[in-house]
């Protein structure tokens, strides 16, 4: 299911697949502190409107990521936890691992590095 | 030492500027020839930086963010991060993991430990209702081999 794009903007998330328990959102581009916002409110509409068990945030398409993205991450965990939902990371390229690992990330959430390795830059 | 290359510029503290100012910054490290982590890593740290300006230092009307940055022979980039802003009350305390000023829901606290775990060295220079710079300090290797960084 595509998202409808907003203006000439694509939006920075996109459902990839829903089952009745599992929602897999993958985002997109890079997440700072400016683009977080937009994120968390598409990624939290679209929780709150299926309640799944488990949310999979998947991260391939994502090339850039600050403690804004810890931030985003922790609050949609509190998301959940509200209703006994969980959260977990999918294809997390390398130096975004790094951020999230020198956070504690996953003491929090499980995290999967990605599978493919292509360079990025 | 004195750099032997350095840049300035400045911008105002919006948030639609972060992505410019890690990209500018990372964008005069080119001549270093980084490996993509190092890019990675300053890339990130810089954001911090600028994002705390955004974020902290101008409650009531954006003001500007000043960015320089220097390059040594030994292979040292420094990089200043400064504001005009209302300045730290407490230096110490706002560097503490987890602590934010800000809405605890959506800042995670970890700028300052985000910027001390990829930088090599990180100063704060700062006083309640003054000006705060940030400095941000690291050896930049590159891909090559070479032992004096340029």
């Amino acid at each position: 299911m595509l998202v409808p794009k907003k203006g000439m903007i694509a939006l920075p998330y996109r459902i990839l697949a829903e089952t009745e328990d599992v929602l897999s959102i993958g985002l997109f581009g890079e997440i700072d502190h400016h683009t977080a916002a937009p994120m968390r409110e598409g990624i939290d509409a679209e929780a709150l409107r299926r309640l799944p068990r488990l949310l999979i945030l998947d991260f391939a398409g994502v090339t850039f990521m600050d403690s804004s993205g810890i931030g985003l991450v922790m609050g949609r965990c509190r998301l959940l936890e509200t209703f006994g939902g969980r959260v977990e990371l999918e294809n997390v390229p390398a130096p975004l691992k790094k951020v999230m690992r020198l956070a504690g990330l996953e003491r929090l959430v499980r995290i999967s590095q990605r599978r493919e390795t292509h360079e990025t830059v | 030492m004195r750099p032997y290359n350095t840049m300035r510029f400045e911008f105002p503290a919006l948030s639609v500027n972060e992505a410019f100012a890690r990209t500018a910054v990372a964008a005069f490290l080119m001549q270093l020839d980084p490996t993509v982590e190092e890019l990675s890593d300053v890339k990130t740290a810089v954001s911090e930086a600028v994002t705390n300006c955004i974020v902290h230092a101008y409650p009531e009307q954006a003001g500007l963010v000043y960015i320089s940055a220097g390059l040594c022979r030994d292979g040292r980039v420094i990089i200043r991060v400064r504001d005009k802003g209302c300045g730290i009350p407490d230096v110490e305390k706002a560097m503490e993991p987890l602590y934010t000023t800000g809405d605890a829901d959506v800042r995670s606290g970890l700028g300052f430990s985000v910027m001390q775990s990829l930088m090599e060295r990180v100063r704060v220079r700062s006083k309640a209702g003054g000006p705060t710079t940030v400095t941000l300090e690291r050896r930049i290797a590159g891909k090559g081999e070479r032992s004096d960084g340029i």
